[in-house]
């Protein structure tokens, strides 16, 4: 049984040579990017003092995130980054659970199509480079070139290499990390599945191990997208703070 | 593990995380903290217009308090006041009854004095005419009224010292 399934890349996008472009990375993050809006207009569609439903479950993520922020930093320095902690949430945890559910592969070709797009080394990476670099960007914004530079050489001179080094371990750790724990719990959806749809005993065996591993995949699904947050503002305020 | 490295894929995480970014931005959570801080702020303003109800309240109280103590002074200081005026009143009263009873006493007194003395008077006078009446009838022995009214004024005399 074959269970490496095959992505579907367009090849050479516009034209340009070396462009391409995952259709099912493409099509799931938007799925997922839709499914975080419909739940935030929904939840802020009737606002009210008292809130109720899902304004209230709304409001609890963001009391969430931002008891988040405060623990890593003082929060005047980082209600800025509210928005971007909540999307990153939000977004990655609805991204997590997609590929629960079900999977939608092509029989014939073999071609993944539904699955959590944080399953693919190219999305996390993304993410986490796009991280760092705002950290980056904010880090020499808010307390200028001159500090951001001495922050290499904190708190030895000696330890500027590490330093260098621990920001490309960051990005990929950050990065990796998620991509590991999704990727692993694909690939054992598939195994469970493969083996579930094989032959009718294989039901029986896969489906007690299936219910128990998507139970597991829930818990993997906000876990990360927990870690992701958390190291997302810590490595900002590693970079904004200026007591530490 | 994908062989082929899609760039198309990482353009389009950052385009629809920063879509994504400014939709929740304008749609969701900005509303929402927008209402959160209203309601902080209202929350805020009610407990503060809840402490000064209550101090507002406390001062009355203690005003009433006051008020009350005064009122109760005041009360105590009629009462003492009345009860002193009655005391002197009733002291007088009982005075002036004394002096009332005394004078009528006197009077009474002097009335009976008088009285007793009229009375002896005009029993003297009865009394002498009836021993003139009785001489005269006894002795039989005509005698000069002018003497005989003398000598029975001596009798009567005699005998009025010891009425």
């Amino acid at each position: 049984m074959n269970i490496e399934h095959e992505s579907p890349y367009v090849y050479d996008v516009f034209g340009i040579p070396g462009f391409h472009a995952n259709l099912s990375n493409i099509m799931m993050l938007t799925i997922a990017a839709v499914i975080v809006f419909i739940i935030g207009v929904v939840s802020a569609r009737t606002l009210s003092m008292k809130p109720t439903g899902m304004q209230n479950a709304f409001e609890m993520v963001i009391e969430f995130v931002r008891n988040m922020i405060g623990s890593t930093m003082d929060w005047k320095t980082g209600e800025r980054f509210f928005g971007l902690g909540i999307t990153i949430f939000l977004f990655i945890l609805v991204a997590n659970l997609l590929g629960i559910p079900f999977m939608l592969i092509n029989d014939e070709t073999h071609v993944l199509w539904w699955k959590s797009p944080t399953a693919d080394p190219v999305v996390t990476m993304t993410l986490a480079v796009m991280v760092i670099v705002i950290s980056h960007f904010y880090g020499i914004k808010l307390r200028g070139a001159k500090e951001y530079g001495k922050n290499y050489f904190r708190p030895k001179k000696f330890l500027f290499p590490i330093n260098i080094l621990e920001e490309f371990t960051n990005t990929l750790t950050l990065g990796a990390r998620l991509f590991g724990n999704l990727y692993a719990k694909e690939i054992l959806l598939t195994l469970l599945a493969t083996v579930g749809t094989a032959f009718p005993i294989g039901t029986a065996l896969g489906i007690i191990p299936m219910v128990a591993w998507q139970g597991y995949s829930l818990f993997i699904g906000f876990i990360q997208a927990f870690i992701f947050l958390v190291l997302t503002m810590v490595y900002i305020s590693h970079k904004v703070e200026t007591d530490h | 593990m994908p062989s082929t490295f899609a760039f198309g894929d990482v353009l389009f995480s950052l385009f629809t995380f920063l879509i994504l970014l400014l939709l929740l931005r304008r749609f969701a959570w900005g509303p929402i903290v927008e209402q959160m801080k209203k309601r902080e702020n209202h929350i805020s303003n009610e407990i503060e217009t809840a402490e000064n109800h209550r101090q507002e309240a406390e001062k009355y109280l203690e005003e009433q308090r006051v008020e009350m103590e005064k009122a109760r002074e005041e009360a105590q200081s009629i009462i003492e006041t009345s009860r002193k005026t009655a005391q002197e009143q009733s002291k007088e009263i009982i005075r002036e009854s004394h002096e009332e009873a005394n004078r009528m006493k006197d009077n009474a007194l002097a009335d009976i004095t008088r009285e007793r003395e009229q009375a002896v008077e005009a029993l003297r006078a009865q009394v002498g005419q009836l021993s003139v009446l009785i001489a005269t009838k006894i002795i039989e022995k005509e005698l000069d009224e002018e003497e005989q009214e003398k000598l029975i004024q001596e009798y009567v005399q005699e005998s009025g010292g010891r009425l």
